[in-house]
């Protein structure tokens, strides 16, 4: 029997997560040492048409990152799905849409039309608009669609594993290639693996007291206290509403979490779950009085959601 | 006509493909590089709070996450008219000098590098990070694994996060340095020193000692006379975080040279409609179609036109090799695509003795580090050389800085249209009437557009760097009726 094989993919995504795999180092040896890579576009040789002449089922696990934006995207996903025994949604934007799923509160014509119509540097070509198939001189040439809207891999196929984080963090990574190397088990099909099942703010060292806020502030407009919570001083941090695993990176640079690794163990819709957290922070028992206090936030969908707007409920579709 | 595509040849927000086509004689007719995706950032950019967006533009590439951080950084300080601290300047340009020395040193060794030190005919199992180890031996390998990670450990010091850092916002910076900080990137930046010295003998033993490589540098095949685009400082010297952007022409006069907030009297972008990517170009020539020369627009920004539009070098050992370049390539500007690889090397001694310089500097560990903004926010550009281009960000907000327009030209994006001449003269020049073209043909084809050190994705910073490739031959019914494979 052969080493099992694995296939790394990427779809609509930064290439981030694919760095962060290179990120695991000395450990890419033991990865190589342990699996067969079938497929892996940022390190060997690939074609669509390999994938498609395997048998169905032929790659035992396959990590999955990046969304789907273009219908490309969506026939790659149903292809590794269809080829694939394991698949695994690996980074925040194959499971929460990261922040390309912002796109969703605007419509396709309207992201199209800012690129191609309204940007200030375009020339007498504006208005010109990318098309599905083009006649030239010398022949036919195609595109891939841009969706309608971002979807994430499990709003495409069924997904039997999740690894968080934008991107998830190479220790991380490490931990689930070693555990699977070593022949473990995996827990049940839907785990979250490669994180923590609290908060990010179990990770974070600032301390926390019990202020009660009346007003926020934006990060640029105060120099906030270098041990204090974040929201305690007033700037809002998803860490409440973040599941634990990065090891709270960017609050211990200053800088509030904004919810990389998705909502914690219980909770599918984060920004549900920080509004709660926000107002056991303000300093009123009247909920209208609450609403209204956390309504001076800026942006307030873009900044609950800034990771995973394309998964919420309302999948980010307004209008 | 007969088509040869090339897909994927890899991305940029996505994959990228080449399609060839052939008249039926066997020569080649026209060459189409299309970008099939997009991801729509100058939309979704729009009613967020504008210091948020150094967060969010990281996502637009996770190769260069650093590059996108500090334009959308500089432009947020533009937008609230804020000018950060001495320090903090110093602390963004520390963490971005890191950056490049690291991202260049993946460039040359998994990318550009295993096509001259292995060879550009080489099998192409052994054209890559591992061809060259087993040439030049492990500890090379080893030496190269260690830049890397150091670069990646002055990145995640200074900005949170090796990849997508976060401490860069209007006005300065979230985090100083402590000393034991400062001490071992110090300690990493000597080694950068090191490696750099290095490297620059190692192409200098493998390439510029070898007849035939300088011959293929020279050669007609990779020749492109185009403008150039760089940022210079006020000596007129490279530099990667701030100053002017300056272009010169393909005689090497100097063309234009205005401050990055006047872009738009510069730059135009035309539009195909069987690509996703813009074509970036100089106004004040024009677009005259894919066509080379001083007639045409089209223009890099590249190590090598950054070279071409300097005086020289702002460190003792960059501009001593700056010299070499020059006094071996027959004065500026050099126009020979390949001698990007040549001009990335020195840009890599350039990076890595500037974060030694700013690591020993003794304003760096100053405590002063943000400016509160004061003003109201409006409008501002931002704007750093990206080790694949020069990197704009234009915002505009309302009175509360909340995003109201966005506008990007990214690195790569300027050097869309040279790419596609690039390949298009490669293959034309390699590609004999009638003859079908070999694997080696193929490499010969790619590494054309290799130089650019295209962001088609992280492919082309990855082991075992060299990019797939399969040519399909077609017959006039469109089926497929002979198929090369690059394995």
């Amino acid at each position: 029997m052969g080493k099992p094989k694995l296939a790394i993919y990427w779809a609509g995504s930064c290439g981030g997560c694919d760095v962060a795999i290179l990120d695991i180092e000395a450990h890419l040896l033991d990865v190589a040492a342990a699996f067969d890579i079938v497929l892996w576009p940022a390190a060997t040789d690939y074609k669509y048409h390999h994938v498609e002449a395997m048998e169905d089922g032929a790659i035992d696990l396959c990590l999955f990152n990046g969304a789907i934006r273009t219908s490309e995207n969506a026939h790659l996903a149903t292809l590794l799905r269809r080829k694939s025994q394991t698949l695994v949604a690996f980074g925040s934007c194959a499971i929460d849409g990261c922040v390309i799923g912002l796109a969703n509160q605007f419509t396709r014509e309207a992201i199209l039309a800012r690129a191609f119509t309204e940007a200030p540097s375009v020339d007498e070509t504006r208005g010109t608009l990318p098309q599905m198939v083009t006649q030239v001189p010398e022949g036919e040439l195609h595109l891939p669609e841009f969706l309608d809207r971002l979807r994430t891999l499990d709003q495409t196929v069924e997904v039997d594993y999740y690894i968080p984080g934008c991107p998830p963090q190479p220790k991380q990574i490490w931990g689930v290639l070693e555990h699977i190397v070593s022949g473990k088990p995996l827990p049940p099909k839907g785990a979250v693996l490669g994180a923590g099942d609290k908060t990010c703010c179990e990770e974070c060292p600032r301390t926390r007291d019990e202020k009660k806020l009346r007003r926020f502030v934006r990060p640029h407009e105060i120099i906030p206290d270098a041990n204090r919570c974040l929201l305690d001083q007033g700037i809002v941090c998803l860490g409440p509403a973040t599941r634990s695993g990065c090891g709270a990176l960017c609050t211990a640079v200053g800088m509030p979490c904004r919810g990389c690794y998705g909502p914690p163990p219980g909770s599918r819709d984060q920004g549900a779950k920080m509004v709660s957290a926000l107002a056991s922070v303000i300093a009123s028992q009247d909920p209208v009085e609450i609403d209204q206090i956390i309504g001076t936030i800026d942006d307030l969908v873009g900044t609950l959601y800034r990771f995973s707007l394309a998964a919420s409920p309302t999948r980010g579709v307004t209008g | 006509m007969r088509t040869i595509s090339i897909d994927p040849v890899t991305r940029l927000e996505g994959h990228g493909k080449i399609d060839i086509f052939l008249t039926d004689e066997g020569e080649v007719a026209e060459t189409y590089l299309q970008i099939p995706e997009l991801r729509g950032f100058e939309k979704f950019c729009e009613g967020r709070p504008v210091e948020e967006l150094p967060r969010i533009v990281t996502r637009i590439c996770g190769v260069c996450p650093e590059a996108h951080h500090m334009a959308s950084a500089k432009a947020c300080d533009a937008v609230y008219h804020v000018d950060p601290p001495p320090t903090a300047k110093k602390l963004r340009e520390l963490l971005y000098s890191a950056f490049f020395a690291g991202d260049h040193t993946l460039h040359f060794y998994a990318l550009g590098g295993p096509d001259f030190v292995v060879g550009p005919t080489a099998p192409a199992a052994e054209r890559n990070i591992l061809g060259v180890i087993a040439k030049v031996g492990l500890e090379v390998g080893q030496k190269v694994i260690q830049q890397r990670a150091g670069a990646q450990e002055v990145v995640k010091i200074l900005g949170g996060k090796a990849i997508h850092p976060v401490t860069s916002l209007p006005g300065g910076v979230s985090k100083g340095l402590t000393e034991p900080e400062r001490a071992r990137i110090e300690e990493l930046a000597t080694g950068f020193v090191d490696f750099a010295a290095f490297t620059l003998q190692l192409f200098e033993d493998v390439v510029l000692k070898n007849a035939q490589y300088l011959e293929l540098i020279r050669g007609e095949v990779y020749r492109q006379s185009v403008y150039s685009m760089g940022t210079v400082d006020a000596n007129g010297h490279v530099n990667f975080y701030d100053g002017q952007v300056r272009v010169v022409d393909p005689s090497g006069k100097e063309f234009a040279t205005f401050a990055p907030r006047d872009y738009l009297q510069h730059l135009a972008e035309h539009i195909e409609p069987w690509t996703y990517l813009k074509y970036p170009y100089l106004k004040k020539v024009g677009w005259q179609g894919f066509e080379d020369g001083p007639g045409s627009g089209i223009y890099r920004a590249t190590p090598l036109s950054r070279l071409n539009v300097a005086n020289g070098m702002a460190t003792p050992r960059a501009q001593e090799a700056y010299g070499r370049m020059f006094g071996t390539l027959g004065g500026r500007p050099v126009h020979a695509t390949l001698a990007t690889h040549w001009a990335r090397v020195i840009e890599l001694m350039y990076a890595a003795e500037r974060t030694l310089e700013l690591a020993t500097d003794p304003e760096i560990l100053g405590t002063d580090i943000r400016t509160l903004p004061t003003a109201t926010p409006d409008e501002g550009v931002g704007c750093v050389e990206a080790p694949r281009g020069t990197l704009y960000h234009h915002y505009q907000t309302d009175q509360r800085g909340l995003v109201t327009k966005v506008n990007l030209i990214v690195g790569t994006t300027n050097n869309h249209a040279a790419i596609s001449l690039a390949v298009k003269r490669a293959a034309k020049h390699l590609i004999a009437k009638g003859a079908v073209p070999d694997e080696g043909v193929l490499n010969m084809i790619e590494m054309a557009f290799r130089a650019f050190d295209p962001c088609f994705g992280c492919a082309t910073h990855a082991l075992p760097g060299r990019m797939p490739m399969e040519v399909r031959f077609r017959g006039p019914d469109g089926e497929v009726t002979r198929t090369i494979r690059r394995p």
